[in-house]
């Protein structure tokens, strides 16, 4: 075989200059722009839809509100029935539900986009049912205050969290299924706890904590909702943030790391935010199934495949207050909590994502 | 030792000896201790029936039911999962990751709260069905993924549709307090405060899979030979593996009538039978039939005295006890890698 | 110009020591070749120049500091890196990948400006990927891939670059491709590269220094005329053969002998080179 070093035959360096051409700046500019109308118009239409499903839960339903009453309402005027319903069930189910799929769905996004995997969004690792263990535990066994079921959640979100990254290692490739399953078997094992706990209340308290347990949003209080809200203000930008430097830990740990973005670094700070919303969201509505891991899928999908944590946070919120309609007025006097609707719905999703075969993405350069 | 153990015939009369003793443990361990001679006074008393009624024999009586529950239940599940371990070539099988035991409870759910059934006769057939569907779903859904029925899409899958039924069974709930209330006891799985005739109701079911998968060793052996061979074979054997799927989901439906969901038993008991009688799959139906009323009379004697005075139901015992052997096998598992 | 040199550098993985005392100076706008067997630790040190690898002992310097103690995305800044085996993020386009290469260069505050899309499109161009832009990685074909990675590097606009077996998994076509582009580099922008490659004869065919590694220790290195000899070969694959370089044109001609008896003069024409028989 012969080889000819440079030295002998160099070729004339066939560089463009240095200076890109005004093609090659249109082209990306266009590519940029096409994306950014994409994302705008999605982000757009999801607001739109948010706001939609608000107005209806807050206005319609078996009373109707009309929306010069709303306001009268809402600037303090008095008007009996509707005041009743609007500022104790209607306004306050829509808040809290708006809350909780923002930051559910945040949560989701963030998680899947780590773990390269759909399926590992905090509800299917068993970190909900971490917090919701430690919740109901505190508040049938202990007899704790509102703020004291908050902080065992943190507590217990952040132990199956712990116990999620230790048990399944963190090597790279195969880990994500491992951590699955992992998540699986102590989701199993909280289970059976709080089932446990639930045997030891009498049936009115254990039939409260069974509706907590499916995820309501008729169980929260003001004070509730305004700790929720404070919550989520804080940590919900703050996710953003670490959701831009997640975009360079998914291109290899190795290549994060040359880019100065120590993986290690980025998610941990990933996993105390989403632990610190998944457990405060559940301490005040509970475990409401599905929505974390659907709001990312369904944002996914809108997206033509790319994941956004800011799409998926308000899909999350638009599935809940949706989800919520449909669960109080869908099956005549039975107040549903609205985990039961988003648990049918995401059960089948998750089942056809399996036949699809959308879970078993390799890895590759 | 293990050379001794591997030696059928010792190894089943071993196994035999520790049931026994399990059994006995079952008897005499409780809130209330009772001495070896006046169990044995009043369980003669009990089974003869000449009893006089005394507050030991009713607590004697309930200890006999319960450990006859409990070695049949044992049975059952342990089975059912070997026999699913084996038919899905799957480390993770067992009827409660398989979402087995979720779809057998919605019917359950579902015939308490529509039918007017109430015996357990009358629902264990509702449970069977409930069982075979949730058995064809989480089965066809593995199937239709790219790379065929995984064990890892196989334990998802079941965890997909245990979570959705779940939701199911507490949208019924929340709506009759009166079933919650019975629910609530039957869904964390436990043999206490069952009478032994509620096995009469079962037992047709639990005979035939009981033969059914017992008698499909040498099926089965052909089966593990893998699905080429396997399709040589012929259709014998299809219709066989067939037949022997029915019996393990009609054992893990036997077993969700009597003493509602008991997970992890199934997935834990063929993997410590393995460990003595290696892969010979007759051997560890045998052992699994032995080993899995122990592990439920252990774990059932172990809650009655966890937190003294009040019990902790042998399903949330296996559960808590059997999520960290289930990590144990995912970390192990070369499949997951 | 950014001067990057390992002193006395021991790496290792757990207790399992890799690389003992490698020193070297990283020569300035030159491409240097790291070659030797598979497991000789050629990608171990490469990983230690790129500080992705805390050294067990000695330590890396840029520009005369310890580059563990500089902050890491300023090192980004100077130092790029393109590891063996990147992951390409789902339903990511052409453009957002190489644009991700700016990320060293923002801030909390400081976001997207018209220099950064100069700089990507500067990067597009000179890989030849400008028309792929609005294409999804995902469809791109391997050679494609590889030039589009090397353009997320270029956006980093460091003016070195460190590239572990940029050609490993391509056809000979885009293995030449790749190479060519990385000659073009240096040789306009007077960029420095350090690479890891498996390929005895590439690495003597486009760099201009070579460091042959065997179980972690240099065996030589040299401009590829005092490395590729017969000798040196020998030691660092165990394979002997016959080297040949002509003086006045620079062609290098390495024939392995192998075991065997050669068939007919076709011998010489056909094989892959040495690092081909090793493999």
């Amino acid at each position: 075989m012969t080889i000819h070093t440079h030295t002998g035959t160099v070729a004339a360096p066939q560089l463009a200059p240095a200076a890109p051409s005004a093609v090659a700046v249109a082209v990306l500019r266009q590519a940029g722009r096409a994306r950014r109308r994409r994302t705008a118009y999605v982000i757009g239409t999801l607001g739109l839809a948010w706001l939609a499903a608000f107005v209806v839960r807050v206005l319609l339903g078996d009373y109707t509100i009309t929306v010069p009453d709303f306001w009268r309402i809402v600037t303090g005027t008095e008007i009996p029935g509707a005041s009743f319903i609007l500022m104790e069930s209607t306004l306050p189910r829509a808040v809290v539900g708006t809350l909780a799929g923002l930051a559910l769905g945040a949560s989701g996004a963030t998680f899947q986009t780590m773990a390269r995997n759909p399926l590992a969004s905090p509800d299917v690792l068993g970190i909900t049912m971490g917090a919701s263990a430690a919740a109901v535990f505190t508040l049938v066994v202990l007899g704790g205050s509102s703020g004291a079921v908050t902080v065992a959640a943190l507590l217990g979100a952040g132990a199956v969290a712990l116990a999620l990254v230790t048990l399944s290692g963190t090597g790279p490739g195969g880990a994500p299924y491992r951590m699955i399953l992992v998540g699986v078997a102590l989701a199993a094992m909280l289970a059976s706890v709080v089932h446990w706990v639930l045997l030891q209340a009498d049936v009115y308290l254990a039939h409260e904590a069974m509706v907590w347990l499916t995820g309501t949003l008729s169980s929260a209080t003001w004070p509730e909702i305004w700790r929720l809200g404070v919550v989520v203000a804080f940590t919900l930008p703050a996710l953003l943030l670490v959701a831009r430097q997640l975009q360079v830990v998914e291109l290899g740990d190795d290549l994060a790391q040359g880019l100065g973005e120590p993986p290690a670094h980025v998610r941990t700070r990933a996993v105390a935010l989403v632990v610190v919303l998944t457990a405060v969201t559940t301490s005040v509505c509970g475990p409401i199934a599905f929505v974390a891991f659907l709001a990312g899928q369904i944002a996914r999908q809108l997206l033509g495949g790319r994941s956004s944590v800011a799409a998926a946070a308000l899909v999350g919120a638009v599935v809940v207050v949706a989800a919520d309609h449909v669960a109080a007025y869908a099956v005549p006097d039975v107040n549903l909590p609205v985990g039961v609707v988003t648990g049918v719905l995401g059960a089948p999703v998750l089942l056809w994502l399996l036949a699809a075969g959308r879970t078993t993405r390799q890895e590759s350069s | 030792m293990t050379g001794a153990l591997r030696r059928p015939v010792t190894a089943s009369l071993l196994g035999l000896a520790v049931l026994a003793a399990c059994a006995w443990l079952s008897l005499v361990v409780g809130s209330r201790g009772l001495a070896t001679g006046e169990v044995l006074g009043a369980a003669a008393a009990v089974l003869t029936g000449t009893g006089t009624g005394s507050a030991t024999e009713g607590i004697v009586q309930a200890r006999l039911d319960r450990t006859f529950i409990g070695v049949v239940v044992g049975v059952a599940v342990a089975l059912s999962g070997a026999a699913m371990q084996w038919l899905t070539r799957n480390p993770l099988a067992d009827p409660g990751i398989l979402g087995v035991n979720a779809g057998a409870s919605l019917a359950v759910v579902l015939g308490l709260q529509f039918t007017a059934l109430t015996s357990v006769g009358g629902y264990v057939w509702l449970a069977l069905l409930g069982g075979i569907v949730a058995a064809v779903v989480v089965y066809a859904v593995a199937s239709l993924g790219p790379s065929g029925p995984q064990p890892l899409t196989l334990a998802l899958a079941g965890a997909a549709l245990s979570a959705g039924v779940v939701s199911v069974i507490a949208g019924v709930l929340v709506s009759n307090r009166g079933a919650l209330d019975t629910f609530r006891f039957w869904q964390v799985g436990s043999i206490a405060g069952r009478p032994a005739d509620l096995v009469a109701g079962v037992a047709p079911l639990l005979v035939v899979s009981l033969a059914v998968v017992l008698l499909s060793g040498p099926v089965l052996n052909a089966t593990a030979l893998g699905d080429d061979l396997e399709r040589a074979l012929g259709q014998r054997v299809l219709l066989a593996r067939g037949a022997v799927a029915l019996g393990a989901v009609g054992l893990a439906a036997a077993a969700v009538a009597l003493a509602g969901p008991i997970g992890f038993v199934g997935l834990v008991v063929p993997h410590l039978v393995r460990l003595v009688t290696g892969p010979d799959h007759r051997r560890i139906l045998l052992g699994s039939a032995l080993v899995g009323p122990v592990l439920i009379l252990l774990t059932d004697t172990l809650g009655r005295v966890v937190t003294p005075p009040s019990e902790v139901q042998v399903g949330i015992m296996t559960a808590v006890l059997g999520a960290p052997a289930l990590i144990l096998l995912v970390r192990r598992s070369a499949v997951l890698r | 110009m950014t001067a990057l040199r390992a002193e006395r550098l021991s790496l290792g993985y757990g207790c399992r020591t890799v690389v003992e005392d490698f020193d070297f100076a990283v020569p300035p706008g030159q491409v240097t070749a790291v070659v030797g067997p598979n497991g000789c630790g050629k990608s171990t040190v490469l990983r230690g120049l790129a500080r992705l690898l805390r050294p067990t002992g000695g330590q890396v310097l840029l520009d005369g500091v310890d580059i563990h103690t500089r902050p890491t995305k300023q090192v980004a800044r100077q130092v790029g890196l393109l590891p063996q085996s990147p992951l390409v993020p789902d339903g990511i386009t052409v453009a957002e990948l190489v644009s991700r290469g700016r990320h060293p260069h923002h801030g909390l505050l400081r976001q997207w400006t018209r220099e950064d899309e100069e700089v990507v499109a500067e990067a597009l161009e000179l890989t030849g990927t400008a028309d792929l832009a609005a294409r999804r990685v995902d469809e791109l074909s391997g050679g494609q891939r590889q030039r589009v990675w090397i353009a997320m590097a270029l956006a980093q606009r460091t003016d070195l670059l460190l590239l572990d077996e940029p050609t490993s998994f391509l056809d000979i076509a885009h293995q030449v491709e790749v190479l060519d582009l990385v000659r073009d580099l240096v040789d306009a922008r007077g960029t420095t590269v350090v690479m890891v490659l498996h390929d005895l004869a590439m690495a003597a065919r486009y760099a201009d220094h070579l460091v042959a590694m065997r179980h972690g220790e240099v065996v030589a290195q040299g401009t590829p005329q005092q490395v590729v000899t017969a000798e040196t070969v020998c030691d660092v694959f165990g394979v002997t053969c016959r080297v040949r370089w002509e003086e006045l044109t620079g062609d290098l001609t390495v024939v392995p002998l192998g075991r065997h008896v050669p068939r007919g003069a076709a011998v010489a024409g056909s094989g892959g080179g040495p690092a081909a028989v090793t493999r």
